[in-house]
């Protein structure tokens, strides 16, 4: 605990440093500048085309589905780091069971692919 | 190590990082210049050395604007995140012996994490806006980001097995008997994508592809807010070449023998340099993607082979023993 405590003040510290630094150029930025406003400075930048509706719209879901594949695969590198700090102790008994558990989420990779679940377009998905 | 150690060592970073990365603009936009046949910024200052300096007074007297339509707590917040996430990562990075601010045990971990941060500031930067081009390239960042960050991870497991650590100090010892670059080549050149990807670079910079849109999520921002944008960008170039350096280039050890007789800080910002000058060169040489290829390639091929990459390491490693 002492030795965690140790390490881990300085980057609290430097991050607070760099909050205040940063956030401190930020309100300097917004009390030096200029508060003009023209005819369209409240408008939103689509390319000089008037904005129709909100961006609050819908839609597809394959961004959400990435998301949930990050999750999957992700929660397999944890467990892979634990594996790699501690191959030579777990020795082949432990190379085995990775391989298990790797080839296992390499099936469900092709499988993915193999549904079409990781293309962008929904119309090349089955 | 003291308190006031510690926090000279903090003033002393944050005052070399910010000028370093604005310098790298000023270097990478005179290189560009020279590549495309022109010169580049060259008019403030000697070779236009200052012109970051100039570009830094102009924006500080620009005008602080928050979009009425935006939300604006977030809008606000999410620069300041994600230049903030860069930094901290600075704080495991050892740049010669015993220079680091906190040379973590779990220091890799920690590097991974910050940098995971990272989306969430480009994710709500898009959203806040409440533009459409800005909520796309949130969108794609995400996706884009997400991907590559499975691998960046998996890529770096070779390296961890070969040195047994995770502190970064006792992964650059582990390589006096050689670079990790020659044992993990493949893990080098998918850590070395996967560092592109993060830190959106072309050819990866697909969320502000502004061919297609505008600047993608920091369309709405302008300014500071933007500027910091920008800094997080070129400090995560650096972050990432220096990280490079640590990992598979033997940080700050000298190479084949020639200790002695220049200091390791030296030869670190050597690496770095040559590995800063490759991104830009990457950017002055390549085309951008399509985003489902960009997508499809980190999914179907570098994430099988970083776990090919793993597993033949880990047979070596308990083979060789």
């Amino acid at each position: 605990m002492a030795l965690a405590w140790a390490e881990l003040w300085p980057i609290l510290l430097y991050f607070l440093f760099t909050l205040t630094l940063l956030a401190g150029v930020m309100l300097l930025s917004s009390v030096l500048g200029p508060k003009n406003k023209g005819h369209s400075t409240d408008l939103p930048y689509e390319s000089g085309i008037l904005s129709y509706g909100g961006a609050r719209v819908r839609f597809g879901n394959h961004f959400f589905l990435y998301a949930i594949f990050f999750v999957i695969f992700d929660m397999e590198v944890l467990f892979l780091f634990a594996w790699a700090i501690s191959l030579k102790e777990s020795g082949w008994m432990g190379f085995i069971e990775a391989l298990v558990f790797i080839l296992v989420l390499l099936v469900a990779l092709v499988y993915l692919w193999r549904i079409g679940a990781l293309r962008v377009k929904a119309e090349e998905r089955s | 190590m003291n308190f006031w150690y510690s926090f000279l060592a903090i003033v002393v970073l944050v005052m070399l990082l910010l000028p370093t990365a604005a310098m790298l603009v000023w270097v990478e936009r005179r290189l560009l210049g020279f590549w495309q046949e022109r010169l580049g910024p060259n008019r403030v200052g000697p070779y236009g050395i200052l012109q970051s300096l100039a570009d830094l007074i102009k924006i500080l007297f620009k005008h602080d604007w928050i979009p009425p339509f935006a939300d604006a707590k977030v809008f606000v917040a999410a620069p300041l995140m994600g230049a903030l996430a860069v930094m901290m990562s600075y704080a495991v990075v050892p740049m010669a012996p015993g220079w680091v601010i906190s040379d973590s045990h779990i220091g890799l971990l920690f590097f991974l994490a910050m940098t995971s941060l990272a989306v969430y500031s480009v994710l709500l930067a898009g959203w806040s806006s409440n533009n459409k081009y800005a909520l796309i390239g949130a969108m794609r960042a995400a996706a884009q980001t997400i991907s590559y960050e499975v691998f960046m991870g998996l890529s770096l497991l070779g390296v961890v097995m070969l040195a047994g650590s995770f502190r970064l100090s006792d992964i650059v010892l582990a390589q006096q008997e050689g670079w990790f670059i020659l044992p993990q080549c493949l893990g080098f050149v998918l850590f070395l994508i996967a560092g592109i990807a993060e830190s959106h670079r072309l050819p990866f910079d697909l969320p502000e592809a502004e061919t297609e849109l505008t600047a993608g999520f920091h369309t709405e921002y302008s300014g500071i807010k933007f500027a910091l944008f920008f800094l997080g960008e070129y400090l995560g170039v650096m972050l990432i070449s220096m990280m490079i350096t640590v990992l598979f280039l033997g940080g700050w050890l000298a190479p084949f023998g020639l200790e002695g007789f220049i200091p390791p800080i030296i030869w670190f910002v050597l690496k770095t340099f040559v590995l800063i000058s490759f991104f830009i060169l990457l950017r002055a040489a390549l085309p951008r993607p399509r985003f489902d290829q960009l997508l499809a390639f980190g999914w179907l091929w570098m994430l099988p082979l970083s776990l090919i990459n793993l597993l033949v390491t880990a047979a070596l490693i308990l083979g060789g023993q």
